[in-house]
């Protein structure tokens, strides 16, 4: 089972892709949709999504905020910032080219 | 962005944890919300510690925010021990102020560059002497017509600038009698462009406005003295004034911040050299200039120092055949003069070379005393540290390097020396204007530049860092030396005693030289203020006149006629100016036709009455009549008799008074009078020959003796008297002999004041600091004491045993410092007064003083250490 928080690439990857979807979420929302949409094939430690974010985040290619929640009690949403959004362009093409190469070679070979 | 948001995060780091413990708690509950079981939750998440490390050294600079948990803990630890906290600060700023406030007075008197183009490309010309008898001698006067010939001959390497010595002059600016004061100096009209100066306003000198002898009445004020006298109206232009029977007008304001080369004085008006009276342009023996060279870029100093060189000892050659002196030793000495060219960047003048070596001795002073200061707080920081060595072991044992411990201690002394550099500002901020206050006189105000600039902070810098390390090295040496395993265990401490006991030694000896020199500084200035004058000064006023225009002698007599019959004046005499101003009349005397003799005498005018009025014992013969002017009739004090007539009395007998240039004029003596000092407080009792005051005069001074304790107190009345008898009189100064023989003695007042201060505060911390290791021994050995005890030891030898090494170590410190001090003493003998720095009997006032200390520092903890109770001490442990 791959672990993608080991493809530091992987996963920024992913938590863009995702806030790029779904604005506005909170932490485990984002790594619920990572777990649903891979179908639990890819999974991380729950916890190692928060170093990635605050990095992101002071990186500014996030933007996070604290809302309050019916409940009471606040929860921390993120969602893109124009240079995460460049950036995401720019991870997938690099996803992409990496995937694709490493595709031509298992056929190729 | 980002660093900036980090930055914050530093200083809100408690709110920045909350926030990623309440983010780490949201999930958890989202998850249990979402149907996940609570503790399955938690495992998902993964080890929630190291990822609260992550996640907050990313949100924030973890080095910055390693320093400020040290700092809020070191402010913590500071707290909790106030007083010792207020005292060391206040001791460590006391000591780094001085330092600062000196270091502040070093800089504008001698390295502080002028602020004139190229200053490094600027020197000044001097000659130096080198005498058999009289020492080495370095002098920097030039008369005119030599700098105007040295001036042409390296015209294509180097100007030459000639300027005067100041003189404080009495002008005014309306038609009125209101007579205020400035400095003024006569300046090469070149000096300007020479120096790369712009006017302000107007214009400055140029070349055309310095080429025929009193055709040039103008003046350039200073932009300082415009802005102060003028409030820097622009109306300045035109404006004329009057000094003397001259009138100026105001051409032009020069750039700010130049107030001249006369490094301590600021000029306020500048003329051309043109406009100096007396024949100070044309004769060749006035040497009334100073001579600045401005190199041209390039051109090697060196090549054009050679050149002048060759022109000085061509004028020496020339001059030396009138001369009237028939001493080949002097004429050797004078032919072999060598002429320097010394740096002029920070100017040049005579308080530099008057202070200059005062400041030195007062900076490495005050070095040592914050020397003194930084070790007994070191050794109070290490003593803390060795109190607190479990924590110190717990901090090790969960992991803290030695870097991070280094760090927590270094970041503590910073805090300390950071608070004291601020203090010790402040009290430089004070005190530097103080000391300079001290030196100035109302007669020649010395203003230095000290403006609060980048060398000033990186002094404050350089200090705060280096009291900083040591202040902290000690500490870190004791932080170093824990063993976790045994502190935990309770072990003492292994104690960096060694370390501690250096310090005392080190303590001891730089307090000893402080004390040292102190003692000298205090013994010459008592020696110096006791020296006996020869005349009553108490009581005494001298009123420095002036008049517009030479006055016949009958004329100033009338005058202190009036003055005789005012209210508490008891008697009036005159004189050309007041003894002990510093200001001088010599020649050369010769007996029955005899070529002259070595030693020149000193001449002054002064009216029959004034011997009286100063009270100058008539030992033979008579004082002056009426008809004496015309007789050539002359009153010496014994030092002439002795000096030219073998101690003979000389009542009756003549002598020639013989001038520079050769000429001869016959006096002969009708009194003889007991020594009087002339010129100042340091030389011997030299010859003086009083001749009558008689011809015209254009200055004289009223020598009056009041009945009042403050003779002042008569100034107006006095001034009143004088210039409603004679209008066109002026007086220009007025100063209690007092006050003149105290101007004699300032700079060793202010050494021996600041000495004595300084020498008590090093006394005072190096007792204290002996005091404080001393107690803390003996509370750390008790146990050690009651077993001693225990087996039968007497009180004395424990009280000895605890407290003999560090005597010891202070007596050894002590030695040290001693014999520094008689090593560099001559470097200080210059300043002394009748006082040899290797005088045993100097030696004696450090050494009691500090023995004393020592003692009265170690009886608390030896008495402590005798009222150890084994049975409790033991039982205790």
């Amino acid at each position: 089972m791959p672990k993608a928080d080991k493809l530091q690439g992987s996963l920024d990857l992913l938590v863009l892709k995702v806030l790029s979807r779904r604005p506005n979420i909170h932490g485990y929302a984002i790594i619920a949709a990572v777990r649903e949409i891979s179908e639990e094939v890819l999974r991380v430690e729950d916890g190692s999504l928060y170093p990635a974010l605050h990095r992101m985040e002071e990186t500014g290619w996030i933007k996070g905020k604290w809302i309050t929640k019916e409940t009471g009690g606040r929860s921390r949403v993120y969602e893109l910032a124009a240079a995460g959004k460049k950036q995401l362009v720019a991870e997938e093409a690099r996803w992409r080219s990496v995937t694709f190469a490493i595709d031509r070679v298992l056929r190729t070979v | 962005m980002s660093l900036w948001s980090r930055l914050i995060n530093v200083f809100r780091g408690d709110a920045l944890s909350r926030e990623i413990a309440e983010e780490f708690e949201d999930h958890i509950a989202a998850a249990v919300a979402d149907g996940v079981d609570a503790d399955q939750a938690r495992r998902r998440f993964g080890h929630i510690g190291s990822r609260f490390e992550a996640s907050r050294d990313i949100r924030l600079i973890p080095w910055l925010d390693s320093l400020r948990g040290d700092a809020v803990f070191a402010w913590r630890q500071l707290k909790k021990n106030k007083v010792t906290t207020v005292a060391a600060i206040l001791s460590i700023g006391l000591a780094v102020g001085a330092c600062t406030a000196a270091f502040r007075l070093v800089d504008a008197l001698l390295f502080r560059p002028l602020p004139v183009d190229h200053p490094e490309r600027l020197f000044v010309l001097a000659k130096e002497l080198k005498h058999s008898s009289h020492g080495d001698m370095v002098f920097d006067q030039w008369a005119y017509p030599q700098f105007r010939q040295m001036r042409a001959l390296v015209k294509d390497q180097a100007e030459l600038i000639a300027i005067s010595y100041v003189s404080r002059i009495d002008l005014t600016y309306s038609s009125g009698d209101q007579m205020e004061k400035a400095n003024q100096q006569y300046v090469s009209g070149w000096i300007f462009s020479s120096l790369g100066l712009n006017p302000a306003l107007g214009r400055v000198f140029t070349e055309s406005d310095d080429t025929t002898p009193g055709k040039h009445p103008y003046a350039v004020v200073s932009y300082d003295y415009w802005q102060t006298r003028f409030g820097g109206d622009e109306h300045v232009i035109g404006r004329t004034f009057r000094t003397g029977n001259e009138i100026y007008q105001i051409i032009g304001v020069v750039q700010k911040p130049f107030t001249g080369t006369d490094t301590g004085t600021m000029i306020d008006i500048f003329i051309p050299t043109m406009m100096m009276k007396n024949n100070g342009i044309t004769r060749s023996d006035y040497q009334w200039f100073r001579t600045f060279v401005k190199v041209k870029p390039d051109i090697n100093a060196a090549s054009v120092r050679d050149r002048l060189d060759a022109a000085f000892h061509a004028f020496l050659q020339d001059s030396v055949k009138t001369f009237p002196m028939e001493y080949k030793s002097d004429i050797d000495a004078y032919l072999h003069q060598k002429l320097l060219m010394n740096s002029a960047a920070a100017g040049v003048s005579s308080l530099q070379t008057e202070y200059g070596r005062a400041l030195a001795v007062l900076s490495v002073l005050v070095a040592l005393v914050l020397a003194i200061a930084c070790a007994n707080v070191a050794n109070l920081m290490a003593v803390n540290a060795a109190a607190r060595s479990r924590e110190v072991a717990l901090r090790i044992s969960i992991g803290a390097g030695k870097r991070r411990l280094l760090q927590m201690v270094l970041v503590e002394s910073a805090l300390l020396s950071g608070a004291a550099v601020g203090v010790g500002a402040l009290f430089a901020w004070w005190s530097t204007p103080f000391v300079v206050s001290m030196i100035s006189s109302p007669v020649a105000p010395t203003k230095l530049a000290l403006p609060p600039d980048w060398r000033v902070l990186g002094f404050c810098a350089i200090i705060a860092f280096a009291v900083a390390i040591w202040l902290g090295v000690p500490t870190a040496l004791q932080v170093s030396g824990v063993r976790p395993v045994g502190a935990l265990k309770g072990d003492t401490v292994r104690w960096r005693g060694r370390l501690m006991h250096s310090l005392i030694a080190v303590q001891a000896g730089f307090c000893f030289l402080v004390l040292f020199v102190g003692t000298l500084f205090v013994t010459s200035f008592e020696r110096l203020s006791n020296q006996p004058t020869g005349f009553s000064s108490d009581g005494v006023l001298t009123l420095e006149t002036l008049a517009a225009s030479p006055v016949k002698a009958v004329f100033w007599e009338q005058v202190a006629d009036r003055l005789r019959s005012l209210p508490g004046v008891t008697a009036v005499g005159l004189s050309e100016w007041p003894l002990l101003t510093g200001e001088s009349w010599n020649n050369l005397v010769s007996v029955n036709g005899a070529p002259p003799r070595q030693t020149q005498s000193y001449f002054l005018s002064t009216s029959p009455t004034w011997r009286e009025v100063m009270r100058i014992p008539l030992l033979a013969g008579r004082d002056f009549r009426g008809s004496d002017g015309q007789l050539g009739a002359a009153v010496v004090n014994n030092a002439f008799a002795k000096e030219y007539f073998g101690g003979e009395d000389p009542v009756g007998k003549s002598f020639d008074m013989v001038s520079f240039s050769g000429g001869h004029i016959s006096f002969r003596v009708v009194g003889r009078v007991a020594n009087a000092r002339y010129r100042n407080m340091r030389e011997p009792m030299m010859p003086v020959a009083y001749l009558p005051f008689s011809e015209d005069y254009s200055r004289g001074t009223y020598i009056v003796r009041t009945a009042r304790p403050n003779p002042l107190a008569l100034t107006a009345t006095l001034r009143r008297a004088i210039s409603a008898a004679r209008p066109d009189f002026f007086v220009s100064n007025v100063r209690t002999q007092n006050e003149l023989i105290d101007s004699h003695t300032v700079r060793e007042r202010i050494l021996a004041m600041l000495a004595l201060f300084f020498g008590a505060v090093a006394l005072l911390l190096a007792g204290l600091g002996l005091y404080g290791m001393l107690d803390y021994t003996v509370f750390q050995r008790r146990r050690e004491i009651g077993i001693r005890m225990t087996l039968g030891a007497a009180p004395g030898g424990i009280a000895i045993r605890m407290t003999g090494q560090a005597l010891t170590r202070a007596v050894l410190g002590m030695l040290v410092g001693f014999a520094f001090g008689v090593a560099t003493a001559r470097h200080i003998q210059s300043l002394l007064f009748g006082v040899n720095a290797t005088d045993v009997s100097m030696l004696a006032a450090p050494g009691v003083a500090i023995l004393l200390a020592a003692v009265m520092a170690a009886a608390p903890a030896m008495l402590r250490a005798t009222r150890v109770d084994p049975a409790v001490t033991l039982r205790s442990e």
